[in-house]
């Protein structure tokens, strides 16, 4: 720690850091344009200019080190004249176009001109003109308002990993941009509207539709992967504008994926049902709530008196809230069936008795960034949840080891030290011949049965290589990918990780689908346990024996069958036949309106209160961030009242508060293991066996994303549509 | 698209010679040697540049594309647009100003028909204005592939672009 003093405060700042950073940390605020606390000093735009005792010219503050005893003045006279005079050379080329600029109102050179520019200028020579880039569907670029901070260069080298944007040419001639045509690929390049001090680079599908004074900002979480990224959403008229992200050091920084800043075009789209729908003799009709739910329930009632509660099914979205989740579980447990599962993509349930209670990072995820090496199994990270690949990425940078199995070769944004690509079968072949590796070098017990499965398995140098690398590390963790969920034989990836990460010393932990598959399993949303400990006597039906085995009755919370389930024109066929199929969801489609009986609206994750749980475990509550649309109503509003009109127990919830605290209260009684017990797999399936693919694409992963059209034009999402239509 | 890019487009030689920069520096400092293999291809290219060749040198190097577009638009020597036989770069900087570059300028301009920046017809001059060429002792001055020409008068010009003439001619031949 060193003593300094800054405009006649003396403050305590550790040894190292920049000034700029040890007056932000007393809330003394210098101007600056290119100074940005997660990515590297430029120094390229001089606004910082302070005082520095001693020193014969201002120093920039974002680059000058403190240093024992100086006396640094942000406002006297010599440091306003150095920042005035800077920002008249700023104003030289940038553009008067404030009124039509998407930044006016929340621009960080209009707000800094305010304090330090002049209302005349000497300049009266033509200012410079910079082409428009097209950089793709989701950034706008109005590059003659760049000012150069340079920003957005260092985001894509330092946080993206995907240098697509530079600085060409020179002096006057300068711009920034991508060179040659090329569409920004990285999954996170929304950031850099957030980063641009100017309007250079602004959103493009907010593009001209409101002002910043003019908007509310309601705080909420993404809804669209495990992380839980805290963000801002901003509401004008009941209609939710854009989306940007709040910081919050342990999860998000102050970063947030494309996927979840772009959805919410998804949440304006015009395939909304804005009131109840009920098909009758084959037509359907719109009609008021208390009358669709007088249908629905006595549907249900009448399906259920006719062949028995366990006919009757539930599906509900991984993406919906625990509240939304535990109301649903309750109401169908209430009437005697234990058929709800969210594991709307896993095909492979053999071990859940076995899984972890519920899926788990296995170690918080900020803690990602530390470690030495990991090994990811199944899992496309950077795509998949951006935000981990980011921290895993910085792990990376600072030398971790990042390994990975995986059913293809992906291009990550991160040096891999050890990539064993296979196919989806080959998968189990790797983690056996891993797990055979470390059973040798660590001579340690095979839990039973392993010796005798693993027998035939001669680890190859790949394999070797990661066991060691797993060992050798301080801090290392084994993580199952998204996508292992997906695989034929889940169960059989589940055990060996979870062997491997017990002999190697790692933590063990996935990456789940959804936004809150850890609140699904906490709230009861599977078939093998209720939202507390009991073990069930009798499991309901998974989510594709739900559909194998032609229920009667389909309750369906969120999703669309199609899309969503494992094998979508099963699930289709599976609805079509059943006597009463009820969707609840924000959206209608043709296909839902052939299987479904009754349309419910529902309030997507932006109109109603709820909670998420992410994957390190943490819950994180937010409130609606606008008023439901048209006649839609909150999941758990509806629910409730069927509650009522079954005349079960325990449904007199006045708030979604209620039915949280009710949860929780079950929750803390839950024993969380979060080690998956061993049963040996029987076999190893063959390398060449078939068992599909794995990957979705991360843009067609639920009905809001998919109803996005700027992220359907992203590279990504045209390149796996593409992929998808060719198989 | 940029990402596609193979070393096919430098020659064998060319991929030789920049290796050769190449060993001038530290193994993990390869993007060192970008100015020598930007020159290199440019002048295996007839004085220019392609946006397929600094792609080419981005993937020899390990570097990011747009880092070796950063490069090749920085500076001058470096042309990202098809040139003629001839490129005369006159300096137009203060102290060849002051002794007569505007001179220099119109009379070239006039005798080949073209303005700064420009190629002519036959694609044998391309004239260009440039910064201090470090030549300030003869000024005014324009440099011609590797050569300086300092001291220059319109006769001496004259004189120099009819030498370029035969030159070409006698190579021709």
């Amino acid at each position: 720690m060193v003593n300094i003093e800054i405009d006649g405060k003396t403050i305590q700042a550790k040894e190292g850091v920049m000034l700029i950073e040890a007056a932000d940390e007393v809330g003394i605020n210098i101007p600056r344009f290119c100074y940005h606390k997660k990515l590297s000093v430029a120094a390229n735009c001089r606004m910082c200019l302070v005082d520095v005792e001693k020193v014969a010219k201002p120093m920039p503050a974002c680059a000058t080190p403190v240093t024992e005893g100086m006396k640094v003045q942000t406002r006297s006279a010599k440091a306003i004249a150095a920042q005035q005079g800077v920002m008249e050379f700023l104003l030289i080329n940038h553009p008067l176009d404030c009124p039509i600029c998407d930044q006016g109102g929340e621009c960080e050179l209009q707000e800094i001109a305010i304090g330090y520019g002049s209302d005349t200028s000497t300049f009266s020579e033509q200012k410079r003109v910079v082409k428009d880039k097209n950089l793709g569907p989701l950034i706008a670029t109005d590059m003659t308002r760049c000012i150069h901070c340079t920003r957005c260069v260092r985001f894509g080298q330092e946080i993206a990993g995907v240098r697509e944007l530079g600085a060409t040419g020179r002096g006057e001639h300068m711009t920034i941009g991508t060179y040659v045509e090329n569409s920004i690929s990285s999954e996170l390049s929304g950031n850099i509207i957030d980063l641009c001090p100017v309007g250079a680079l602004t959103s493009k599908p907010f593009r001209y539709t409101a002002r910043a004074w003019e908007m509310e900002q309601r705080n909420s979480i993404a809804a669209h992967d495990c992380i839980g990224s805290n963000i801002r959403i901003d509401v004008r008229r009941n209609a939710v504008l854009r989306v940007a992200p709040r910081d919050n050091e342990t999860i998000n920084e102050c970063w947030i994926s494309d996927r979840d800043r772009f959805s919410y075009e998804g949440l304006n789209c015009s395939s909304r049902v804005q009131k109840p729908r009920i098909k009758v003799d084959g037509q359907w009709q719109e009609t008021d709530w208390n009358s669709a739910l007088e249908f629905v329930s006595s549907n249900l009632r009448t399906a259920v008196d006719k062949h028995g509660a366990d006919k009757l099914g539930a599906l509900v979205s991984p993406n919906a809230t625990v509240e939304e989740m535990y109301l649903l579980q309750k109401l169908v447990r209430g009437m005697g069936s234990n058929n709800i599962d969210h594991r709307l993509r896993q095909t492979d349930f053999s071990a859940q008795d076995l899984a972890p209670t519920v899926p788990s990072l296995g170690r918080p995820l900020a803690e990602l960034a530390q470690l030495n090496s990991a090994l990811l199994i199944a899992s496309r990270v950077n795509k998949e949840q951006p935000i981990a690949g980011h921290l895993l990425r910085r792990a990376a940078n600072s030398g971790a080891n990042i390994m990975f199995v995986n059913s293809e070769h992906y291009d990550f944004n991160f040096s891999v030290a050890e990539e064993i690509v296979t196919s989806t079968a080959g998968i189990e072949q790797a983690l056996a011949g891993i797990t055979k590796s470390l059973l040798s070098s660590t001579k340690k017990r095979a839990p039973a049965g392993l010796s005798a499965l693993l027998k035939t398995i001669m680890p190859n140098e790949a394999e070797k290589k990661i066991a060691q690398q797993l060992l050798d590390s301080k801090e290392s963790a084994v993580i199952l990918g998204s996508q292992h969920s997906r695989h034929a034989h889940a169960s059989t990836l589940q055990a060996l990780a979870g062997v491997i990460a017990k002999l190697s010393g790692s933590t063990f932990g996935c990456l789940s689908e959804g936004a809150n598959s850890t609140g699904a399993c906490l709230s009861g949303a599977i078939p093998h346990r209720g939202p507390v400990n009991e073990s069930r006597e009798n499991p309901g039906l998974d989510a594709q024996a739900q559909l194998a085995n032609k229920l009667n009755a389909y309750m369906l919370l969120g999703i669309e069958p199609e899309h969503d389930c494992a094998d979508g024109e099963n699930a289709i066929t599976a609805l079509e036949n059943a006597d009463f199929v009820v969707s609840m969801s924000p959206y209608t489609s043709a296909t839902s309106e052939r299987y479904a009986d009754a349309i419910l609206p529902v309030a997507p994750f932006s109109e109603t209160s709820g909670t998420f749980v992410n994957i390190e475990g943490q819950w994180q509550t937010f409130a609606g961030a606008v008023a439901p649309l048209g006649e839609t109503r909150p999941a758990w509003k509806l629910l409730r009242v069927l509650g009522n009109l079954f005349e079960l127990d325990g449904f007199d919830y006045v708030s979604s508060e209620e039915v949280l605290n009710e949860l929780k209260e079950h929750a803390s009684t839950l024993k969380l293991n979060g080690k998956a017990e061993w049963r040996c797999p029987e076999k190893l399936a063959g390398a060449d066996d078939d068992l599909g693919t794995l990957g979705v694409s991360e843009y067609s992963l639920d009905c809001i994303v998919r109803r996005a059209p700027s992220l359907q034009g992203t590279p990504d999402a045209l390149e796996s549509n593409a992929q998808n239509n060719n198989a | 698209m940029s990402k596609n890019a193979t070393s096919q487009n430098l020659s064998e030689e060319s991929r030789a010679e920049i290796d050769e920069w190449v060993a001038k520096y530290p193994a993990e400092e390869k993007q060192s040697a970008v100015m020598g293999a930007l020159m290199i291809a440019q002048e295996a290219n007839e004085g220019s540049l392609t946006t397929a060749l600094m792609d080419a040198i981005a993937k020899h190097l390990a570097m990011e594309p747009i880092a070796v577009y950063e490069v090749a638009t920085f500076y001058s020597m470096y042309e990202l647009q098809p040139v003629g036989k001839h490129k005369i770069c006159v300096c137009t900087n203060v102290s060849c100003m002051l002794c007569g570059s505007d001179e220099i300028v119109s009379h070239l301009e006039e005798k080949l028909g073209i303005k700064l920046g420009e190629t002519s017809a036959d694609k044998r001059f391309t004239l260009k204005e440039v910064e201090c060429l470090g030549a300030c002792g003869g000024a005014p001055m324009f440099q011609i592939g590797k050569q300086y020409y300092e001291n220059l008068t319109t006769e001496k010009v004259d004189t120099i672009l009819t030498e370029l003439d035969t030159t070409t001619a006698l190579k021709a031949n």
